[in-house]
């Protein structure tokens, strides 16, 4: 039955979306608006294809900075988050710093991060990693920390070793949180690597939108939008698709979303 | 494993709260025989809980000894299983994983297929007895208040325990549900004979399923009267109508009356 939602939904999604192009499109002829102004959705899609090497290949260049800088945020952050559970220096004095530092935009450290790094791919893979994270790191250890009272007694009385009630109980527990972290982690990953190539780049889609942008090329300014559109948009459904994997109960516990 | 006697000796719990130390529980003393159901009712707050707790071994007690079989309790025993007022089902495990749990947390590896397969056996004859057959692969959340508590119960008499403790078990229960439940609890007690401490505020719960009633008074509390129940096995339905049974709840109205615990208008 949820399938068959999904299926429905999926359907009405793209009639939508359909719907709103043809508007575009229509807009743009009949009320003649320049090229150079507002290319036309079909101007954007021939533009795709023509120039699909290029856009590939930056696409790409992206997509790794994203996907590296998102799972060395899952690497270093998880275990950080436990550890600042079980520790309680870290939890009382590191934690709150942390917490600060989350308010710290991290995109103003960038012209600092190109002086310490250079102007290479590892700069980008940085901003990525410190913008996801935060997220990553306090979702996780609120889940790690939601396990009740009366559960830590029952697992006591099952006479449950600390490591056991780790694996057994808190970390499942903390699962769904952790997923929630993951997801604004991926999306503000592909932020974070998108104005990283801004500042400081000689690849990547965000440097091939300032190219286009410094040669007035509006139509693949609006590609480097799709792709990054795309990449969002997989990269979120694929941390949603895992969760989804990885806890069956979890969803549905919720009346399916 | 066969059940033993349990000794409860002068026993005292002091907790330390920021308002001042409370005394929860002062100078308990009690025997309680293998095998019997033995229910402690009291008002909020008496201490019950407590007292089970220090008895699971979960809490400490600030003064005086607690003894199962000639030796001292500290920390929780293997043949001791514990039933929460809340089911505390692990909500990403189905129903059958939440009942085994205790086996995989004591050593029945993956690896064992055969173990597996008759621990599994052993779950699904226990699920059948609750009235719960072909519910082994649903996750809690598919299940009633009733149904997740039944599954509770499964996962506590799996061990086999030869101590049962239940800390007002039905008390989030609506009262239909709960009276079906006190009728499943009698037919697996008759089953799985082992020592039962039961606690509830239900008077006629406590009569109802026990051989013997503790009454506790208010904080700080300690047990103020010891009935014997002798209503014989097994119990059903009449023997709520039997005249020993309400005289049994009169007395324990009584003591409540007389503790200004229950007051008429």
């Amino acid at each position: 039955m949820i399938q068959r939602m999904n299926w429905r939904q999926g359907l009405s999604v793209s009639v939508t979306l359909i719907g709103m192009l043809a508007v575009w499109q229509l807009i743009c002829v009949l009320f003649a608006v320049p090229a150079y102004l507002l290319p036309t959705p079909l101007d954007i899609g021939s533009r795709l294809i023509s120039d699909g090497d290029v856009l590939l290949r930056h696409t790409g260049i992206t997509l790794f900075e994203i996907v590296a800088g998102f799972g060395l945020s899952v690497l270093f952050g998880i275990p950080a988050a436990v550890i600042i559970v079980y520790s309680r220096y870290f939890s009382q004095a590191v934690f709150p710093l942390l917490i600060g530092l989350q308010c710290v935009p991290m995109i103003s450290i960038a012209p600092l991060l190109i002086t310490w790094l250079g102007f290479g791919m590892i700069t980008q893979v940085v901003i990525a990693f410190l913008i996801a994270f935060f997220p990553i790191i306090v979702s996780a250890v609120v889940g790690l920390k939601s396990m009740e009272k009366e559960m830590n007694m029952l697992a006591m009385s099952l006479r449950a070793s600390k490591l056991q009630i780790f694996l057994y109980f808190r970390l499942p527990r903390a699962l769904p949180s952790i997923f929630g972290g993951f997801k604004v982690g991926i999306t503000l990953s592909v932020v974070g690597a998108v104005v990283a190539e801004f500042v400081s780049s000689d690849r990547g889609l965000g440097y091939l939108q300032l190219v286009a942008n410094a040669k007035l090329d509006i139509t693949m300014q609006f590609c480097v939008i799709v792709m990054l559109a795309v990449i969002g948009l997989v990269l979120y459904n694929l941390v949603g698709l895992i969760e989804r994997i990885a806890l069956p109960w979890y969803r549905a516990s919720r009346g399916g979303e | 494993m066969r059940s033993k006697e349990i000794v409860i000796r002068d026993v005292e719990k002091t907790f330390q709260t920021r308002g001042g130390a409370v005394q929860a529980l002062s100078k308990v003393n009690l025997n309680i025989e293998p095998l019997s159901f033995v229910s402690v009712v009291g008002p909020s707050g008496c201490g019950k809980s407590t007292l089970m707790n220090l008895l699971a071994g979960l809490d400490t007690p600030t003064g005086g000894v607690i003894e199962i079989g000639g030796e001292r309790v500290s920390g929780a025993q293997e043949g001791n299983a514990v039933v929460f007022q809340r089911d505390l089902l692990l909500e990403w495990r189905t129903v059958i994983a939440n009942i085994l749990l205790p086996f995989e947390l004591h050593g029945v590896t993956w690896l064992d297929r055969k173990d597996r397969t008759t621990n599994r056996q052993l779950a699904e004859d226990l699920l059948r007895m609750v009235g719960l057959e072909g519910f082994g692969d649903k996750y809690p959340f598919e299940l009633s208040g009733g149904m997740r508590q039944r599954v509770s119960i499964c996962r506590a008499l799996i061990q086999r325990p030869t101590l049962l403790m239940m800390d007002e078990p039905f008390g989030a229960l609506d009262a239909l549900t709960r009276e079906q439940m006190m009728y499943d609890l009698l037919r697996l007690y008759d089953q799985y004979k082992c020592t039962v401490v039961f606690i509830t505020h239900s008077i006629e719960e406590a009569v109802f399923l026990s051989d013997r009633v503790l009454v506790m008074s208010e904080r700080p509390g300690s047990v103020v009267r010891d009935i014997k129940i002798q209503l014989e096995r097994p119990r059903n339905l009449s023997t709520r109508m039997d005249a020993r049974f309400l005289d049994c709840v009169k007395e324990i109205r009584g003591v409540f009356q007389s503790q200004g615990v229950l007051a008429e208008v």
